[in-house]
Order: structure tokens, then C-alpha cells, then sequence
């Protein structure tokens, strides 16, 4: 095999491993959490981030450092945006024995 | 050595982040640790020797975070499904643009195997952005939010699909064809608007999961075409996720994945024959003064709350967490039955009531609350309609037959609050407000919950 079909093999091996942990993982989080779930896998995902910080620095010439920077943009905002309102969701939850009459400092 | 080590840091991260959202005592801690696996991530990558210029990224990462920490702190907890739809498509743009640049960043040298993956990554990506965006037209209102359809749909939508596949196809034999690659990306765009439009806005739940889960395969095929495996593994991670929950909101709804995404749905009821029948149907409907109905929730000992869609646009959480509070302290069991579909997007009532500090040891799904409904003096439904409607277990003439509901009906009393009696969002009729133990009061939910509130202070 060439290099090339190992590396398609071996990132096969970790993609489809990597979705059977995740059906493991998400079954377990409760339909309370679907939304704050739906958040987080959305920052999660914006991982191509670092994708696009070599497309918009790595030298590719005008028309790929715009389109770079642009997606540089996007993905930061769905990381950073995506684990603060994740938080700001999670910080909500509580049970009646944390007080809910007065949110936590 | 240093950036492939802070990938397998960051992929651990993500994973203990899922992993910790399986009770919500865990789950921020859990939050905090994927955020910190991202910034390893970003760290690493800096400091990879492939990047020679850092100003635009500065630029792009300064405006990134301010917009996106700025959409995070001001966006109301109501317009979460709007801000969840924007991200995706953000996430599908930013996959799509780094699939273009690669492109043309590698020329003729590229192989046949990143070909596949850059094609697959900027198809994905783009039908992820403009779905998402038709998506949050929908949701926001700037787009009708009923299905718009027109004769071939489905047939064109599929030779589409067909034709992005087979360009696909050729671009991968012949890389240096880029009007072929470029086609496709246009395809994907093209299909993300065509896909999105015939779905009504009830489905809404099942159409967010299912582009939630296109933007991870975006990203994962990114991985592929950059034989990075942190994207490979949180992409796939993501895809799983969308995946299994547009699934579970399918089964929630009894239809398939087919029926919600080619069926149109709403579109059922004729306007004619709905608005003759709903007329008549609104003749028998029980309505009932405010008055009435807190003369229910004072002889009450047990009251069970069913919120839906309506409760988020009259943004009256808050309303109906003062009134249960009120109750509690006279000593009434209050529980809130949540279906899984309630709302525009998977676990949207259960943020809403967090957001009012209602605790989450009193919200209960379907299977654990449905058998409690008989024993239950009073219910509150609150903007709901479909998930209480008797027809999905009695008429197996209703489009929603078999859908599983709430047995609000074997409650002692029901107490509807609803805008009108304009059928639903799925044009349906509701069998239940005409019984004899449901009371209809009608009006804005939150003014009605208000007015309700200082009446039972009152006495």
C-alpha cells in the first residue's frame, strides 16, 4: 500500500472509532442536556480552526489568506461563542437544594 | 512533536467535555476542559512551523472572539435555536472556505484522495451554511416558517444531489478540472436552500440536529483532506451527535427521516376544509375566564406544567415559574412534563425553565410523567398543542398519528393558554380543547399567567 491509502486507512480507523465513542458518549446525556449538547459539539466541531490558521498564515497567496481570514473569523466565533453560551446554559441548571430562588454568584 | 501532541491533548479534551454532559452536575466542569483542549489546539498549531505571517489571524481571531462572545452574553435564552442555526452555519462556511483555499493552494499537485475529501468538504460545508441560514430565516420569522413547495421538489432536490455526486466523481479522477470543483460547491449551496424550504417549522428540531451533524462531517472531512485527527475526531464526534439526536427527535415526532425531510409537513390540512372545520371545532371549545381557571389551581394538591413553542415566544418562563412558586408555597406538587420535541430544537423548554431557576428535579420527560397525568389534579398547558393533542393515539386519520403524547386528557382538570384557537403550527385540529374537563384561556401566555399570578396572591 502507498503512503497515501495508509493515511486514508489510518484516518478511517480514527473516524469511525471515534463515532462509535461518540454514540457511546451521547447516549448517555440526558434529553435535559440536548441543548447545551448541541453548544458544545458545535464549539467542539469549530476544531477546523485550526485549519484555517494555516490557510489564512501559512503564505497561500492573496486569495487564500481572505478566504482564511475569513474562516478564521467563523470558527473563532463558534469556539469562543460556542463554550461561553454553553456555560452561560450549564450555569443555569440547578436543583432545588442549591437555592434556585437566587442565582450563585 | 509539539503541535500532533497538542492535538491528542485537545482530542482528549473533547471527548471528557461529552463524556462529563451526562449529568448537569459535571457538565461545566466538563465544559471548561474541552474549551481548554481548543486553546492547546490553537497553541499548537501557532507554534507550528507552517505559519509565517500571523496579522490576519490576529485580525480574524480579535473579531471572532468579540463577535461570538458578544453573540454568547446578549442573546436572549428564547432565541437559542436562531443562535444555534447561525453557528452551524458559520462552522459550514469557515469548512468550506478552508476547502477552496487548500484547493488552490495545492494546484496540480494534489492526489486523488485529498481531492475526495476537500470535495466532500466544501460540498458539506456550503449546503451546511446556506441550510443553516435558511434555517435561521425561518426561525427568526424574516422566512415563512410554513413549508414552500412547488411540483418536482423532491425529484429535482434528489437529481441534484446525484449531479454534485457525479461532479464529484470526475473531480477526484481528473484534479485539475476546478470549473467541475467549483460547480460542485455551488450545487452544495444551492441544495442547503432547496433542502431547507419544504420543511415547516415544528420540524424544526430534527432539521438543527441533522445540520449540526453535517457541520461535523465538514469538519471531519477537513481532517481527512489535512490529515489532521483532532478535526478527523471531533468532526466525527459532532456528526454522531447531530445524527443520534435528529434520530431520537424523528421517534419523538413517529415519522421517519424520509417523512420529515421530503414530506413537507403541514402542508397537510387544505386551508379551505382546515378553516370551515376549525370554525366549527372552535364552536365546542371550552373557554374559560382567568378567574376560572385559578379557581382550578386553588383546589388543586397536584399541578403538572406542559410547556411548548408558544411559552418561548411569549417569553413567559419566568411568568409560569412566579405562578408554580405561589402554589408550592401552599403546598402543591408541581412537575413540568417536557416532550422531546416541544420547542424548536432539541432541549429548548428544559433552558428556558433553567433560565427561570425552575430546578431540574422538577422537569420530567414523556415516558417518566405520561402514567402521572391520571393521578394529577390540574394541568397547565402552556403554549403546547400537538403534544397534547388526543388525535395522535385515537385518530388514525391525523397526521400525527402515533406521534407519542402527553395523557394531559386523564388529569382531573386541564387549563389550555393559548393566542387563539387558530389551529397549531402543524394546522391540526385539537380534540382536546373541546372536552369537558379543558378550560381554554385564551391570550398572550405571559399576560395571562400574569393576571392569573395576582389573582391567587390576591385572596
Amino acid at each position: 500500500m502507498s503512503n497515501e491509502q495508509n493515511a486514508l486507512i489510518f484516518g478511517l480507523y480514527v473516524f469511525v472509532l471515534a463515532g462509535f465513542l461518540g454514540h457511546h458518549v451521547i447516549h448517555r446525556v440526558p434529553p435535559l442536556l440536548h441543548t447545551p449538547l448541541m453548544a458544545g459539539t458545535n464549539a467542539i466541531s469549530g476544531i477546523s480552526l485550526v485549519g484555517s490558521l494555516v490557510a489564512a498564515g501559512g503564505g497561500y497567496g492573496t486569495l487564500g489568506t481572505i478566504l482564511g481570514t475569513i474562516a478564521v473569523t467563523c470558527a473563532t466565533i463558534n469556539t469562543v461563542g460556542g463554550f461561553l453560551i454553553t456555560d452561560r446554559m450549564l450555569r443555569m441548571f440547578k436543583t432545588r437544594r442549591s437555592d434556585p430562588g437566587k442565582p450563585k454568584p | 512533536m509539539i503541535t500532533p501532541l497538542s492535538y491528542l491533548i485537545a482530542s482528549v479534551c473533547f471527548i471528557v467535555a461529552l463524556q462529563a454532559l451526562s449529568s448537569p452536575k459535571h457538565a461545566r466542569r466538563g465544559n471548561a476542559i474541552g474549551a481548554f483542549g481548543m486553546l492547546v489546539a490553537v497553541v499548537g498549531t501557532l507554534l507550528l512551523g507552517k505559519i509565517i505571517r500571523f496579522e490576519w489571524i490576529l485580525i480574524g481571531l480579535t473579531l471572532g472572539s468579540v463577535i461570538g462572545a458578544a453573540m454568547s452574553i446578549w442573546i436572549p435564552m428564547t432565541k437559542m435555536p436562531e443562535r444555534i442555526a447561525l453557528s452551524h452555519s458559520f462552522g459550514g462556511l469557515a469548512a468550506a472556505l478552508v476547502g477552496i483555499s487548500e484547493y488552490h493552494h495545492l494546484g496540480a499537485e494534489i492526489s486523488r484522495f485529498t481531492m475526495g475529501a476537500l470535495g466532500l468538504e466544501v460540498f458539506l460545508g456550503f449546503l451546511t451554511f446556506t441550510g443553516s441560514l435558511m434555517a435561521f430565516g425561518k426561525l427568526q420569522g424574516i422566512l415563512p416558517g410554513s413549508p414552500i413547495t412547488y411540483k418536482g421538489q423532491n425529484a429535482s432536490n434528489i437529481v441534484l444531489f446525484l449531479a454534485a455526486l457525479a461532479l464529484l466523481v470526475l473531480v477526484v479522477l481528473d484534479p485539475s478540472r476546478s470549473a467541475l470543483f467549483y460547480l460542485m460547491g455551488v450545487i452544495g449551496f444551492v441544495v442547503g436552500i432547496l433542502f431547507v424550504i419544504p420543511i415547516g417549522g415544528a420540524d424544526m428540531p430534527v432539521v438543527i440536529s441533522l445540520l449540526n451533524s453535517y457541520a461535523g462531517l465538514a469538519a471531519a472531512a477537513t481532517g481527512f483532506a489535512l490529515n489532521n485527527y483532532v478535526l478527523i475526531i471531533a468532526g466525527a464526534l459532532d456528526g454522531t451527535s447531530g445524527f443520534l439526536l435528529s434520530l431520537k427527535m424523528s421517534k419523538a415526532m413517529n415519522r421517519s427521516f424520509a417523512n420529515v425531510l421530503f414530506g413537507a409537513f403541514g402542508k397537510v390540512a387544505a386551508p379551505a376544509e382546515g378553516t370551515a372545520a376549525g370554525a366549527a371545532a372552535a364552536a365546542s371549545y371550552n373557554q374559560a375566564t382567568v378567574e376560572e381557571a385559578v379557581g382550578v389551581l386553588e383546589a388543586a394538591q397536584s399541578l403538572i406544567v406542559v410547556p411548548g413553542y408558544g411559552m418561548a415566544v411569549s417569553q413567559a418562563q419566568h411568568t409560569v415559574r412566579e405562578l408554580t412558586q405561589i402554589l408550592e408555597g401552599r403546598g402543591v406538587a408541581v412537575k413540568y412534563a417536557i416532550h422531546p420535541v416541544a420547542g424548536r430544537m432539541p432541549g429548548h423548554m428544559n433552558v428556558l425553565l433553567a433560565e427561570a431557576n425552575v430546578p431540574y428535579d422538577q422537569l420530567f420527560d414523556l415516558d417518566d410523567i405520561n402514567d402521572e397525568f391520571a393521578r394529577t389534579d390540574a394541568v397547565l398547558v402552556v403554549g403546547a398543542n400537538d403534544v397534547v393533542n388526543p388525535a395522535a393515539k385515537t385518530n388514525p386519520g391525523s397526521p400525527i398519528f402515533g406521534m407519542p403524547v402527553f395523557n394531559v386528557e386523564q388529569a382531573r382538570a386541564v387549563i389550555v393558554l393559548k393566542r387563539s384557537f387558530n389551529p397549531g403550527f402543524a394546522g391540526i385540529e385539537n380534540e382536546l380543547f373541546g372536552k369537558p374537563n379543558t378550560m381554554m384561556v385564551l391570550g398572550d401566555a405571559k399576560k395571562t399567567l400574569r393576571e392569573m399570578t395576582t389573582a391567587l396572591k390576591g385572596d
